[in-house]
């Protein structure tokens, strides 16, 4: 019953002007069934995502939940568990060829800061034991300088050193969130990948986050990867937006490009389901009917085409390719071809 | 007040204390509840204008806590219209939520107790009932027939053991009149799943709530509310959970079913965008109290209030580019330890010397628009 997985990609070289490089990477988590537990399926949750990131910028990664926009986060991190197919160049060293040793010696590079603050901290340590803890484990700073460098990072987010002794349910969910934030960057990361660091905050926290995480990306040189259902979020902090539906990049470009030129349906739909802070603004709304079909059953051809306005025949028996349609932007679909 | 030491700790003594008080407070407040055969004379009134469906008038509702008194909403008025829908923001906190329980009258006791104020609601024909001296009876039969409730998470709030369609015939059975068949009863909840737009409705019926998803969910939340046609529907962050794609189905689906079944509509959520999409009034909540209300239209041409202008500021807005988002400074006061003056002073950016003075009271700006701030004072009245 289990389908043969296709390992076929082009595997690109490293750009020095990157500082990831992902290359048709597909992440499959298998569905065991049955007596003896064989593997029935998969759910392709990334299946097939090329992008590149620029160093010191922001890429914005927006979809439905459900779309494998965190899988993504966590699979180039290598977090979860092996690839199924693709490359991941962080750096041009190949992510998932590392051993061990040199993985350990690489995560200070690459860090992510989780969506739920109330749940990523442990509740047993107290804050600067969450900060300091990796500090110390990969010998950031010399041993006499640590609590020097502590207080020094709480600071850049925004906290006091006197919350150092403080357990994380002390604070309010903001405040949680700079602890998250301090956390990954207490280890000098180059590369973050923040996973709806403001969902779960109100709107006035939510400034407030976003204007630190600003910050800090101008004062350490940090690239981010953003992931957020948010759309305005990613439209004000991120230089380009990638557009995921069901584990594919659907369109992926520079903000503006995107925003005011969006060529994917799918894109199209989602833009004008955003609400808008404007009583008198007139509404042109694109309603998708529907919703996401089971990325473990995903429809043959063009995976939107189920829920898509502009379908043809073409869109429902082949599967598009990425196109460049204008210069750095992007499209996976039929509409484009030439 | 509870006396404090620095870290915000109490003593055992002072808890202690604290707790003897406010069982002596509840225990009060609960035995006037709990009495029988309350008159209908006691909770009838009327409504100060016949066109509105509720009114909340210097409602207060208080939580008796062991670290002091939680004044969750501390003296909001506003109306309700009928036929209207009614935007309620604010952050997490600020006592949205708690005002739309005290309608529903669903508050924790007997720590949470409405303390004085009244909510008018309409009942047709001139006849209103006072919602927080109606005894528990009665409010059962309002439950449902005139005021319902959809609730924040899909995913919590259906019971994960029983059928959907059980779940909804559960609801047109207790209420509405007797004397229903079971047949009529599983036509009418079918009737209610295919208006509610799920195409499969004989399907949904039979299915439980962990084959559905989240926005399915929401649509059968809202047939549920809507199975009694009641007269006010409170949506409390129905899309928060929801992504953006599912939250345009749900809002389109309500603002048509209001239409077709003319019911009012109290709508509460932190998201601007979605309020100035639905709301025709905005009520904008603070730390238990209202700071400004008006028409949508006034609200979000005319912010007046520096928290409304604040909160309005440090949303980023698709289209307007901002190299940095105002964030309104400093937090929200503690509950239980109130200042007496203008709660929002500590993180205003326009002060005057008056704001140090007590808390202001509402001034008018148009006839539909109030704003609780001393900034209008001057140019008003020269109170």
């Amino acid at each position: 019953m289990s389908e043969v997985i296709k390992d076929d990609f082009t595997p690109v070289s490293y750009d020095p002007q990157y500082v990831l490089q992902v290359n048709s990477l597909k992440k499959y988590f298998p569905i065991k069934g049955g007596f003896f537990g064989k593997t029935v399926g998969h759910v392709k949750a990334v299946d097939g995502v090329t992008f590149n990131l620029k160093r010191g910028t922001t890429m914005g990664l927006v979809g439905e939940s459900g779309c494998g926009k965190t899988t993504t986060g966590r699979t180039i991190l290598r977090l979860a568990g092996e690839k199924t197919s693709g490359q991941v160049l962080f750096n041009g060293k190949d992510v998932y060829d590392l051993s061990a040793k040199e993985m350990r010696a690489l995560r200070p590079k690459m860090q992510i800061i989780f969506q739920d603050p109330f749940s990523s901290l442990s509740p047993r340590l107290h804050v600067g034991e969450i900060i300091g803890e990796a500090v110390r484990e990969h010998n950031i700073v010399p041993a006499n300088e640590y609590n020097d460098y502590i207080d020094e990072v709480m600071d850049n987010c925004g906290l006091q050193s006197f919350h150092k002794n403080r357990y994380p349910h002390e604070f309010s969910g903001g405040q949680r969130q700079r602890i998250c934030i301090a956390r990954a960057l207490a280890l000098n990361p180059e590369f973050i990948v923040c996973d709806e660091p403001v969902s779960a905050l109100d709107v006035s926290i939510q400034a407030q986050i976003i204007n630190l995480l600003n910050e800090l990306k101008e004062k350490h040189s940090l690239t981010y990867l953003f992931i957020s259902h948010d759309l305005s979020v990613v439209e004000h902090i991120s230089d380009t937006v990638g557009v995921m539906y069901l584990g594919n990049l659907v369109e992926y470009g520079a903000t503006e490009d995107i925003f005011n030129n969006p060529l994917h349906p799918y894109t199209e739909a989602l833009f004008s389901a955003i609400p808008v802070p404007d009583p008198t603004a007139k509404m042109n709304r694109i309603v998708l009917e529907g919703s996401i079909p089971s990325p473990a059953n995903p429809p043959k051809g063009c995976k939107f085409h189920t829920r898509c306005a502009r379908c043809t025949e073409r869109c429902k028996q082949e599967a598009p390719v990425q196109r460049e349609v204008e210069p750095g932007h992007y499209v996976v679909c039929h509409l484009y071809d030439k | 007040m509870a006396k404090k030491n620095n870290d915000g700790y109490l003593s055992a003594a002072e808890t202690r204390r604290i707790s003897r008080q406010n069982r002596k407070t509840t225990n009060e407040l609960e035995k006037k509840r709990k009495r029988k055969n309350v008159p209908e004379s006691e909770y009838l009134t009327t409504m100060k204008d016949p066109g509105n469906a509720v009114e909340f008038e210097d409602l207060h509702t208080y939580f008796f806590t062991d670290v002091g008194t939680v004044h969750s909403v501390d003296g909001i008025s506003f109306d309700v219209p009928l036929g209207k829908t009614v935007g309620v923001v604010g952050e997490s906190g600020c006592g949205k939520s708690v005002t739309s329980l005290s309608l529903m009258q669903l508050l924790q006791r007997p720590q949470g107790q409405i303390v004085s104020g009244s909510i008018r609601l309409n009942l047709g024909n001139g006849k209103a009932y006072d919602i927080t001296k109606t005894p528990e009876k009665v409010m059962q039969k309002l439950r449902g027939n005139f005021i319902s409730m959809i609730f924040q998470e899909p995913m919590t709030a259906l019971n994960p053991v029983f059928r959907i369609g059980e779940q909804i015939n559960e609801v047109i059975a207790l209420h509405d009149d007797e004397g229903k068949s079971d047949e009529s009863i599983k036509e009418r909840t079918i009737e209610l799943l295919e208006m509610v737009g799920i195409a499969n409705s004989e399907g949904v019926y039979k299915m439980y709530p962990h084959e559905l998803s989240g926005g399915m969910r929401q649509r059968v939340m809202i047939a549920m509310a809507l199975a009694c046609s009641p007269k006010i529907i409170i949506a409390d962050e129905p899309t928060t959970a929801l992504d953006v794609t599912i939250q345009a189905q749900i809002l389109d689906l309500l603002r048509n079913l209001k239409d077709k079944i003319n019911s009012s509509i109290m709508f509460i959520t932190h998201d601007l965008g979605v309020i100035a999409e639905m709301a025709d009034y905005v009520v904008v909540m603070y730390a238990g109290r209202v700071v400004e209300k008006g028409t949508a239209l006034e609200i979000f041409a005319h912010p007046s209030h520096p928290y409304t202008i604040g909160l309005m500021a440090s949303k980023p807005v698709v289209g307007k580019k901002a190299e940095k988002l105002y964030s309104i400074p400093g937090k929200v006061p503690n509950p239980v330890n109130m200042p007496d003056y203008c709660y929002f002073k500590d993180r205003c950016e326009m002060c005057v010397s008056r704001c140090s003075g007590e808390y202001p009271g509402m001034i008018k700006l148009s006839d539909t628009h109030y704003v609780s701030c001393y900034r209008y004072y001057d140019e008003k009245e020269g109170k």
